[in-house]
């Protein structure tokens, strides 16, 4: 336990700094540099947070798809040199922000959380964690899941089961979402067929 | 490495977002910040997954998993969002030569 608060704190100051930096840094290159940070941050808060599937999927979506996209974006733009200035907004932004983190902390540690019942954890780390993979009997024999019954619960309740199980119908429309999100950016940066300009 | 520790680190996580997507001028650290926003998101609904009780527990125990499925269609939004915002970067810098939200001013009567 010690060692996961420790990697806690380590990967909170890294992802609190490294955030404050691409809001604040004067350089737009640095900006996106310190987003993947960030992102690389909340992969670790997902693998402290037993979900190993979606830490995965950060690295290769945020990491490898969205920050080298920005990346591109900061190159092609070529505004580097004017860096990253603030708006007239500045000031009641940093009020309003702050107002709202006030706010959120005394909800964060005010409210009565409905806990996870003790016994119940082990065998929700298992079904959170076991994401992807089929766990065979004797694993979950191991771990305190003996019943054929309870095994088979937990063998069929793994993150893919549930995407293609009780939420299909999100998973198709997002899919369609990101198909037609896709096709209009390409429409959008498509030169005009005319005069072959923007 | 508590529930509400994740939690407070998620609202800083969440208000420097919303700081940088409120102060700045350059669209390009718009978009960044609100990807620090969604990310902050994330990190409270697997949060919340990992700790708290869900309603339905006693019948289904994959209903512990319900905060991450909503955090892959965060990020399945958040990729489609972050194709499409460049996308209008780019066109916007076709036409302003700049990427200056201050001057997208095309729009306004």
């Amino acid at each position: 336990m010690v060692v996961q608060d420790v990697v806690f704190w380590i990967l909170s100051v890294m992802a609190v700094c490294a955030a404050l930096g691409v809001v604040l840094v004067k350089d737009l290159f640095r900006a996106a540099l310190l987003l993947i940070v960030v992102f690389m941050a909340v992969a670790g808060f997902f693998v402290l947070l037993s979900a190993e599937f979606l830490a995965v999927v950060q690295v290769l979506i945020y990491v490898g798809a969205i920050a080298i996209l920005i990346i591109f974006a900061v190159m092609l733009t070529r505004d580097v040199q004017h860096g990253n200035l603030p708006n007239r907004l500045q000031i009641p932004a940093a009020v309003f922000a702050s107002l709202l983190l006030a706010v959120l902390v005394t909800v964060a540690v005010d409210t009565k959380w409905d806990f996870l019942p003790s016994e119940q954890q082990e065998r929700a780390e298992l079904v959170q964690t076991s994401s992807v993979t089929t766990l065979s009997g004797d694993v979950l024999t191991d771990s305190g899941v003996t019943s054929p019954d309870d095994q088979a619960e937990v063998q069929g309740s793994g993150l893919a089961d549930l995407l293609i199980g009780d939420y299909v119908l999100p998973f198709e429309v997002v899919s369609v979402l990101l198909l037609a999100a896709l096709i209009g950016a390409l429409a959008l940066v498509r030169p005009d067929p005319g005069t072959g300009r923007g | 490495m508590s529930f509400e520790a994740f939690l407070i680190v998620a609202a800083i996580l969440f208000c420097i977002g919303l700081f940088g997507a409120l102060a700045r001028r350059n669209v390009l650290v718009v978009l960044m910040s609100i990807e620090l926003m969604f990310n902050a998101v994330n990190v409270t609904l697997v949060a919340m997954a990992k700790y708290l009780a869900p309603a339905a527990l006693q019948d289904d125990i994959s209903s512990v998993l319900t905060g991450q499925v909503f955090a892959v269609f965060i990020v399945t939004v958040a990729a489609a969002e972050i194709a499409l915002g460049l996308g209008i970067v780019f066109a916007m810098y076709r036409t302003n030569e700049s990427v200056d939200l201050t001057e997208a001013t095309q729009l306004r009567h």
